[in-house]
């Protein structure tokens, strides 16, 4: 699989000591971790039956470049992944998760790769922020062979289990009880590790989830429920769909937070708060509140159930990555033209994985039978046409 | 609740005798099977078995746990994990509360993570609360992961009908998930199936629904020390010839398997000798053994309990069509469960669920012996 990004002739690193987690390692004022600066939430946290974690987060110039790059990177490829929908190179279901970027970076950021993460179809960006790479997920949104499922998944299944992100599930609502299993498996084993199960305001009325959350509760699951509330689910309005959209208060004896989801702070605050709650205590909700700039997925305008006022109001007023460009030029960490030009690197990156994701080949006929059974003990297993087309299962 | 019901579970022989009405004919190891179990020297009931095999696998891999509704302190709605949680603690026999759909994606999610989960649910009825997790998060994950995701979980627990229990626990669920690629799919029927086949689920890297009967629980056979064995496991995918013949081929699985067996005695008496067929899997189905007996006999009986259309005797027929139908010398007959939900009076149960009589027939019929159809032909 051609993981190595070989764009690096194109983006040699400025500085060869720079060891930034953000995806392009060039700036060096990006190396620097030492430099604390205090920001604010854009508002204070709201608690259900828990003290709300304070309003001020320490940073470093790192952290705030690094989260400008990867949520440019992560909006690029959104974008750019419409287009491919448009020229129908990206088949059936697209939901794309532009508005969105501060929940996963700022979760990201709270968090280590041996936390769980699991989540519905709005899962690229998701995949990204636990180290997924650019070229495996347009080759797997094209259905070719470098995809990170290899073609056989698509959108909604991208998966990176060395990560512990497990997918990428279809079923709304279906992801809940199996992120409690996840935490379930991380007590039974004892680890020092939470999973964040993500769902949206839409799956937050499930039945299923206030089973998997009672259990939690009952077994003190290191299970932190994660609400993405973009205010719609599809084309329901949240208001029309809940009668209580106070999804952060919805776990009754389990305690939540209301969290701005378009500040990257706040978030990374939340879930740091969330994850020492969830391993002392049990489940906690959090709910963010965000917004999704696209329709429900690629068939969807998105406006036949708000106006375009609204999404713009949104864009101007509360947009992430605006943020944290002001962020940035008030602390003169980068000029205006510096910030551009890692949005023009990033739109290079996202174009030069799309050539090379263009050029991964589909897979394989033989793919359509592997991967049934991990063991298939040599059964046989058929095309639509038995007498013509057979497959033995290893 | 079914547990109720059955609170005297532990005298399951008397039981299985209270259920049946004016069904004669009880469940009972024939001798004759005896002879296909080789030095057999200890009787071992289908729910000590069960229990055993539970038993050894959650000791030799402590990634092995078990989950569902009364499992723990009751000691199993059926008893079948009696002492499980003294031995093992509440940690890897959880009770859980009456939400299928809840625990069945919690094991899911835990077996995403690589324990080995054992999730019963009280009848497979109650299985259709979670069957979502079952199909879409368990079955599918290895195919739309590419590999990278395995789901080792075993779904057990009764299938199809009981004695009385009316039509909202009654069915028989073979065929729905025997049709879904990336499950497999075991129906245990003797002790030894039971031991041999649930290790081999739990041993396995992929989602098997596993169903039992809870009429079978209380039954003996004769187990071999082989099969009394720690490491005794059973080949998932592969049916065993309960009793070799040349004239007919019946297939049957779980509860139908003993009813074949009593057929096929009444059915010597009369000079036709039956080869039965223990399916053991429903899926992967072991279409060679059952076309190469098919071969041999030129005729086939399918018995199963449960509904008749898309069910497996349909799959087993079509399989029979495709690969040997020049061998058929006669159409071949299913016996199914009729196609009504279950009935309570016993005399409709009665009606509504194969008897030995009617196997009986219809092999006399496939072997163009029977006496003149009454109403439909023609």
């Amino acid at each position: 699989m051609a993981l190595a990004r070989r764009s690096s002739t194109l983006l040699k690193p400025l500085s060869a000591a720079s060891s930034s987690s953000s995806f392009l390692h060039r700036r060096p004022f990006s190396t620097d971790d030492t430099t604390t600066i205090t920001v604010e939430t854009s508002v204070p946290f709201t608690g259900h039956n828990c003290e709300p974690p304070s309003r001020s987060i320490d940073t470093t110039p790192k952290e705030l470049m690094s989260f400008f790059t990867d949520m440019a990177l992560m909006r690029r490829m959104e974008i750019a992944a419409d287009s491919l929908y448009k020229s129908k190179l990206i088949r059936g279901f697209c939901h794309l998760y532009d508005g969105q970027e501060a929940v996963c970076i700022g979760m990201e950021a709270a968090i280590t790769k041996k936390d769980c993460i699991i989540t519905a179809y709005r899962d690229h960006c998701i995949f990204l922020g636990r180290g997924g790479k650019l070229l495996e997920s347009f080759a797997e949104l094209m259905g070719r062979q470098g995809g990170c499922s290899r073609g056989k998944g698509g959108s909604m299944h991208f998966y990176k289990k060395e990560a512990c992100f497990f997918g990428g599930h279809g079923i709304v609502g279906a992801q809940v009880p199996l992120g409690c299993g996840l935490a379930f498996a991380q007590k039974y084993r004892k680890e020092d590790h939470v999973t964040f199960a993500m769902y949206g305001d839409g799956a937050a009325n499930q039945g299923q989830l206030f089973e998997a959350l009672n259990m939690a509760a009952l077994w003190d699951l290191p299970a932190i429920l994660v609400c993405e509330n973009n205010h719609y689910g599809m084309g329901t309005a949240e208001w029309r769909a809940a009668k209580s959209p106070a999804y952060y208060k919805r776990g009754d004896y389990v305690p939540g937070l209301k969290v701005d989801g378009m500040d990257a702070f706040a978030v990374k605050q939340a879930c740091k708060f969330a994850k020492e709650h969830a391993l002392k205590n049990g489940p906690i909700i959090l709910e963010m509140d965000t917004y999704r700039y696209h329709g429900h997925s690629m068939s969807d305008p998105g406006s036949t159930y708000r106006t375009r006022d609204e999404i713009s109001g949104v864009r101007q007023e509360r947009d992430p990555i605006e943020r944290l460009r002001k962020l940035i030029l008030a602390h003169d960490l980068a000029t205006e033209k510096e910030l551009k030009d890692i949005e023009k690197l990033a739109r290079k990156e996202v174009d030069e994985a799309i050539s090379q994701a263009k050029e991964s080949p589909m897979p394989d006929e033989s793919e359509l039978f592997t991967n049934v059974y991990r063991k298939g003990y040599g059964v046989e297993s058929f095309g639509a046409d038995r007498k013509e087309l057979r497959a033995t299962l290893p | 609740m079914l547990g109720i019901l059955r609170q005297k579970v532990g005298g399951a022989t008397g039981l299985s005798s209270q259920g049946l009405g004016n069904h004669m004919l009880r469940l009972r190891p024939v001798t004759s099977a005896l002879r296909n179990y080789s030095s057999a020297t200890k009787e071992m009931t289908v729910r000590d078995a069960l229990n055993s095999a539970l038993d050894e696998e959650m000791a030799a891999d402590p990634n092995v746990f078990v989950m569902g509704e009364e499992v723990g302190e009751y000691q199993g709605a059926y008893k079948i994990t009696k002492g499980l949680l003294d031995k093992y603690g509440p940690e890897r026999v959880v009770d859980t509360p009456i939400t299928e759909a809840g625990f069945a994606g919690i094991g899911v999610g835990a077996a995403y993570h690589g324990l080995r989960p054992v999730i019963e649910f009280m009848t497979f009825n109650f299985s259709m609360q979670a069957i979502d997790h079952i199909i879409n998060s368990a079955a599918k994950s290895n195919y739309m992961s590419a590999g990278k995701i395995n789901v080792p979980i075993v779904f057990r627990g009764p299938n199809g009908p009981a004695a009385g229990v009316g039509a909202q626990h009654s069915q028989c669920y073979g065929g729905w998930y025997g049709s879904v690629p990336g499950l497999k799919v075991l129906v245990p029927y003797s002790s030894e199936d039971a031991r041999g086949l649930l290790k081999s689920a739990i041993r396995d890297p992929d989602p098997v629904v596993f169903l039992e009967n809870e009429l079978l629980y209380g039954e003996s056979f004769p187990v071999s020390a082989e099969v009394l064995d720690s490491s005794f496991c059973l080949p998932i995918g592969k049916a065993k010839i309960e009793r070799e013949g040349k004239d007919v081929t019946i297939t049957a699985f779980s509860k139908m398997v003993g009813y074949a067996l009593k057929a096929a005695e009444i059915l010597e008496k009369e000079g036709i000798n039956a080869e039965v067929i223990n399916l053991r899997s429903i899926r992967p189905l072991d279409r060679a053994t059952i076309n190469a007996s098919v071969r041999k006999t030129n005729r086939l009986v399918t018995v199963e309990e449960g509904f008749p259309q898309h069910g497996i005797g349909a799959e087993i027929c079509a399989s029979v069509v495709e690969d040997s139908f020049g061998y058929l010398d006669a159409p071949v007959e299913r016996i199914a469960g009729a196609d009504v939900p279950t009935p309570y009076a016993a005399n409709l149960e009665r009606m509504a669920f194969p008897q030995i009589e009617d196997i009986v027939r219809a092999a006399k019929r496939v072997c163009y012996r029977s006496a003149p159809i009454s109403a439909t032909a023609s």
